[in-house]
């Protein structure tokens, strides 16, 4: 296998190759809060695993081919050449090697960074409830007792336990920024632990097709110092709709490009309510050319 | 012969020779197996995937058997004793498929016919009870569209009836193929592959039987 | 009486599908009026539609694969320049009309291009290798090709009356549930699949069948053509994995017309079912599409390179390997759904286990360039692209097997970006090497090299410069399937990837351009011996086309590469074997069960989608009828007299005599 020298130059290779393209915006390779982090390193530890292999086989490839072209007197022919036991070995070890190790990667990787795992903290996590309707997505902080449509404000530093469902159909919950995603299914329940080391605004998206509107079902996270937290709570407190059963059910009708807004006053049971469609699911389309039967339309 | 010496004159390659009924005859020796070892081949293949499908279907029951959504579930929906008879209907009729076989290839009109009919006779019984559950339980709001549980339970019984149906029309088209023709090669190949699927239909109910209706009632 | 079609279904007020249905339209009724008027309508009755030849439905096979990449490649086009336009913008393609675009991209490319090209090549080649004259049921080939053209049909259908699904190339529930998705789409996606599926599922049954039980004399299975055991194992997998898709498709379709309660949101329906069960069927999908290629690059590398394929006996076992494992890695498609992490892990390992086999494969085909004489031909720069191209996309696979490391990349652009890499530089890489390669068999004269290369040059070149910003773009954080989007990194590589789908653009211009060229330069280019590539197994054997029944005699078969083996022994002995004992030969007659089968499924499908239950019933007795009255034929072979055939195998043999004999210095 590799001498640790050269796994060290592959490692930095990939880094450096990152490092630039972290400087064009690849935010996956930007991460900001620990559960990034630590995806991100397995994902380039395993690459740099596999190029070890894999670019010495491209190299052979080129090589193979140009050597014994047919034009190439001096390649030596070997008709006969159909099998060799220690080749055997080999191109059946490599891989199997390469395989155990990534193997183990994947095996700790997935228990410790398992969305449904919380993260080890002094401080007790901020609990979010978020459900993804058509196309919006709907945070409850149901300790708050407020919430928020396409706008996630978080406090820094802090670690955050979703709780997340659909009201419809399957979307995915994704801040790439700051690490993993976990799909959203109605009538069900997914789990996700995430922080953010320090304040900063975030892309947040759905990151699984949802429908017409799919497009437009992203929102901002900004993560804030502890008291703009709280002062955005006071002002949410005093602002906008409240947040029941009604509302819901109007939000939950489709529509295309919700702007940001907030709610003053989220009933607590609602995403319990929700999860036991006791609000039923959102209402699919509800006209079409010629009619939805046909081909539903959603206007916007 | 002289029609294949009348024959060889004629250019064109695909409309070239005479027309022979084909006859489950042994090959030139540079062919290698028999046409009725191919196609019982190429049917047992058939019928396995057939049991992947239904391995699906069975899947599915499993995960959602539970899923009732307060609706009845299977211990109060299923009645043993028509299962049995239903059982004993379709054993039965693998049993007079079976000698419709022995008869069909030792060329036994008389065997033939009645043991087909006899099997014909016994599916539609199984039908019938099966229909009747059915129809039963949809008049009790137990239909398909009350919970994914009864979704699954109507699927997957269904789907065997379905096949049984099939079987029984297959069967009627059997009776008339040698009627019109009597026991010609390629006939006896199709009667073999007619009892594979008969047999096979059974081996699935056994599965469905206990799976479904003794699990079921056993909770 | 016509259910829900009306006139208003057709999409008068939509000008890009209304155009694009005008042009096929008219395109297809010049095509048929110019062969009725040349008077070619009952020769391609009698001599393709009906035909039964496993030659002639493999070419159709291929004929199909390749009008539809047009129209599939046609949606990529459309779906890379809205992506490059729409910044801040809805582009040109609203969002009703983008979603249906991309849902039928990935629909037609995987079923009904890459799944008839490999079984098209499966079809005509396979038969050949093996020494024999058909495969084991030819009337029911034919029947499988006219289904698989009747599912097309009715996607293509889609454009102009109603609408396609709009649910992306596998209709995830509760958005496919008919809540959610009222409209006909995902009917004609269902009904299209469950048609072409049924075509498909028997194709499996037949090439089992006809490769475990119908060989030459002396062929035994470890003496088969690689390409012979990767055929077996891409259809044992057809055979095990598409009565899944067939149930599953079932279960959404009885949830949509009938009320249950499989995936829907109420009454205790799991969307998670849907997502196994799905995917336990496409899972070896994949490989399905891939072992095929592979076959062909196993035979394309050992031909050009003048050797033998290197681990003959590791090959089988690899291939035989990645047959069964590919059953046990469907979760990795949804890691991201929550099933825990031990879960997550086992099927993280078991895709990565599967990637060993594959690695023995490539690293096989590298030694058996090793000691080789490479000939650089059209073919092997394919196989060469296709090594260093889907060594990339396992490397990006594997990636994604580590669960953490999709937890960021999941229905990102670099998960589209891996399986284009696969897919592409795979399977269509393959397909288009072992249509170059088999081409001088089936028509009797070569492909023009030139263009062949400049074709090739182009669509390496597009592929990387079309899919590697996508790999960039995952990692900036995009999401697949976006009508618009407002970041404004993203824009410059969506447009370098738009300018990659135009070099590729260029590719199949070329390849075009090749068809019509060498078409017309036939005699220049034909190949008289039946081996133009100094071939190493037994199709290389036949006249090029061969005739009808292949073999005059079915070879007597002593070892591997059992065309070498006979070229050898000429060239050593100066002559030829002994001319054979000539016997008359039966061959199936033409039927056109098939293609009546397929015309009766398309009405039922069509009714089924739009609610016609009186056109149902009708078709369904229609169907039913012509399977009766092919049950009832009594003529069903004809035969072939000893004199034909002894006449065409003469003339077979002194074109070989003067090729291997006679021309001096042959190695």
């Amino acid at each position: 296998m590799k001498s640790f020298r050269s796994n060290w130059l592959w490692r930095s290779l990939s880094l450096g190759a990152t490092a630039l393209l972290g400087g064009c915006d690849a935010i996956v390779l930007d991460p900001q809060g620990p559960i990034g982090i630590a995806d991100k390193t397995i994902l380039i530890d395993s690459l740099a695993i596999m190029l070890a292999i894999v670019v010495p086989t491209i190299a052979a490839t080129f090589a193979f081919a140009w050597w014994f072209r047919a034009s190439n007197a001096r390649a030596t022919y070997l008709p006969e050449f159909a099998y060799s036991g220690r080749i055997e070995l080999i191109v059946w070890a490599i891989p199997l090697l390469v395989i155990m190790l990534l193997g183990g990667v994947a095996w700790i990787g997935s228990h410790d960074l398992d969305p449904a795992k919380p993260l080890a903290s002094d401080t007790p996590p901020l609990e979010i409830q978020g459900v993804s309707l058509d196309w919006k997505w709907l945070f409850i902080y149901p300790n708050q007792r407020i919430a928020s449509v396409n706008q996630l404000v978080v406090p820094a530093g802090v670690p955050i336990h979703f709780s997340l469902t659909s009201a419809s159909v399957m979307n995915a919950f994704f801040i790439p920024q700051l690490g993993s995603m976990i799909y959203t299914m109605n009538g069900m329940t997914t789990q996700l632990n995430l922080r953010a080391n320090a304040p900063g605004t975030f892309l947040g998206l759905s990151s699984h097709y949802s429908g017409d509107g799919f497009s437009d079902m992203h929102f901002d996270v900004q993560a804030v110092p502890a008291e703009q937290f709280a002062a955005w709570i006071d002002t949410a407190r005093n602002t906008g709709p409240t947040l029941d059963a009604g509302s819901y059910a109007a939000l939950s009708r489709q529509s295309i490009n919700t702007s940001p807004f907030t709610f003053r006053a989220a009933d607590p049971a609602l995403f319990q309510q929700i999860i036991t469609q006791q609000l039923p699911p959102g209402p699919g389309p509800q006209a079409g050319r010629p009619n939805q039967n046909v081909s539903p339309r959603t206007e916007h | 012969m002289s029609a294949f010496e009348a024959a060889a004159g004629r250019g064109d390659l695909n409309h070239v020779g005479y027309d022979r009924e084909s006859r489950d005859r042994r090959y030139p020796a540079d062919e290698l197996v028999s046409k009725r070892i191919i196609v019982g081949y190429g049917f047992w293949i058939f019928l396995l995937s057939d049991i992947v499908m239904f391995s699906a279907f069975f899947a599915t029951y499993a995960v959602l058997v539970g899923a009732t959504a307060g609706g009845p579930s299977g211990r109060e929906l299923f009645n043993l004793r028509n299962v049995g008879i239903e059982t004993a209907c379709l054993l039965l009729s693998s049993f007079t498929c079976g000698l419709a076989s022995i008869g069909a290839w030792a060329h036994r009109g008389c065997w033939f016919y009645s043991a087909m009919a006899a099997t014909c006779i016994l599916g539609a019984a199984f039908l019938f009870i099966e229909v009747h559950e059915f129809v039963g339980m949809v008049a009790r709001g137990a239909g398909p569209t009350r919970s994914a549980f009864l979704s699954a339970f109507f699927t997957l019984v269904g789907c065997h009836g379905l096949h049984v149906t099939a079987g029984l029309l297959w069967l009627l088209t059997m009776m008339a193929q040698v009627f019109a023709k009597g026991f010609r090669a390629d006939i006896l190949r199709r009667v073999l592959c007619f009892g594979l699927f008969w047999h096979t239909l059974d081996i699935i109910w056994v599965a469905i039987f206990t799976v479904v209706y003794l699990m079921g009632v056993g909770q | 009486m016509l259910g829900k079609l009306t006139w208003a279904a057709i999409p008068f007020d939509q000008p890009i599908p209304l155009f694009a249905a005008a042009f096929v339209g008219v395109a297809i009724i010049s095509i048929l009026a110019w062969i009725t008027l040349k008077g070619w309508l009952p020769y391609l009755w009698r001599e393709w539609i009906t035909s039964v030849d496993h030659k002639r439905i493999g070419i159709m096979y291929i004929l199909l694969a390749m009008v539809m990449l047009l129209r599939g490649f046609s949606d990529a086009i459309m779906m890379r320049s809205q992506q490059a336009l729409a910044f801040r913008s809805d582009g040109y393609l609203p969002p009703e009309h983008y979603d249906q675009i991309f849902s039928a991209h990935g629909t037609l490319m995987i079923f009904f291009v890459a799944m008839p090209f490999v079984i098209g090549l499966m079809n005509f080649v396979m038969p050949l290798q093996l020494g024999v004259r058909d495969v084991a049921f030819p009337t029911l080939n034919s029947v499988s090709l006219w289904l698989t053209a009747t599912g097309a049909l009715l996607v293509n259908i889609s454009l102009v009356v109603g609408e396609f699904a709009r649910t992306g190339w596998l209709p995830y529930p509760p958005l496919s549930e008919i809540t959610y998705s009222p409209g006909v789409g995902v009917d004609y996606y269902l009904w299209s699949l469950q048609i072409s599926g049924v075509g498909t599922l028997l194709t499996g049954v037949n090439f089992v069948t006809t490769i475990l039980k119908i060989h030459a004399p002396g062929m035994t299975y470890m003496r088969m053509p690689i390409f012979c055991w990767t055929t077996l194992a891409s259809n044992l997998l057809i055979v095990a994995a598409f009565p899944i898709l067939t149930a599953t498709l079932a279960m959404l379709l009885l949830d949509r017309y009938l009320g249950f309660h499989f995936f829907t949101n109420e009454a205790g329906g799991n969307v998670m079912m849907f997502m196994n069960l799905i995917w336990a069927w496409g899972h070896p999908e994949v490989y399905i599409l891939i072992l095929p290629a592979f076959g062909v690059f196993s035979e394309v590398i050992s031909t050009f390179s003048g050797k033998p394929l290197f681990g003959y006996r590791s090959m089988v076992m690899a291939t035989m390997a990645i047959c069964i494992l590919s059953f046990s890695v469907w979760l990795h498609h949804f890691f991201t759904m929550g099933a825990g992490a031990d879960v997550n892990a086992i099927f993280g390992i078991a895709s990565m286990i599967i990637a060993v086999p594959t690695g023995v494969k490539v690293f096989n085909w590298l030694f058996t360039m090793y000691g080789g004489r490479v000939v650089y031909s059209t073919p092997i720069l394919w196989s060469i692209g296709f090594m260093v191209t889907f060594l990339i996309g396992g490397v990006t696979g594997v990636l994604l097997a580590v669960p953490p490391a999709d937890f960021i990349l999941h229905n990102s652009l670099f998960l589209v970006a891996h399986f284009h890499n696969v897919i592409i530089g795979g399977v269509l890489f393959g397909a288009f090497a072992g249509y170059t390669f088999w081409f001088p068999k089936a028509f009797g004269f070569r492909l023009h090299e030139g263009l062949g290369k400049a074709s090739f040059w182009c669509w390496i070149i597009g592929f990387y410069v079309a899919f590697m910003p996508l790999y960039v773009l995952g990692l900036m954080g995009m999401t697949r399937r976006m009508q618009h989007y407002d970041v404004a990194a993203w824009r410059p590589w969506l447009l370098i990837a738009a300018g990659g789908a135009v070099i590729i653009l260029a590719g199949i211009i070329l390849q075009i351009a090749q068809l019509a060229v060498s078409i017309r330069r036939r005699e220049e280019l034909r190949d008289e011996t039946g081996d133009p590539w100094n071939g190493r197994s037994l199709e290389w054997a036949t006249p090029s086309p061969p005739p009808t029944f292949n073999f005059a005699v079915l070879p007597r078969v002593e070892g591997r590469d059992a065309y070498w083996a006979m070229k050898q022994r000429v060239r050593q002995q100066g002559r030829l074997s002994e001319e054979p004992a000539y016997t008359e030969i039966e061959m199936p007659r033409n039927s056109a069960t098939g293609f009546i089968c397929a015309f009766f499924a398309t009405f039922m499908g069509f009714a089924l989608i739009w609610h016609i239950w009186w056109l149902v019933a009708l078709a369904a007795l229609g169907a039913y009828a012509t399977f009766v009255v092919f049950a009832w034929r009594d003529r069903v072979e004809y035969i072939i007299p000893a004199d034909v055939v002894a006449r065409i195998d003469r003339a077979n043999r002194s074109a070989r005599s003067d090729a291997l004999i006679h021309v001096p210095g042959a190695p």
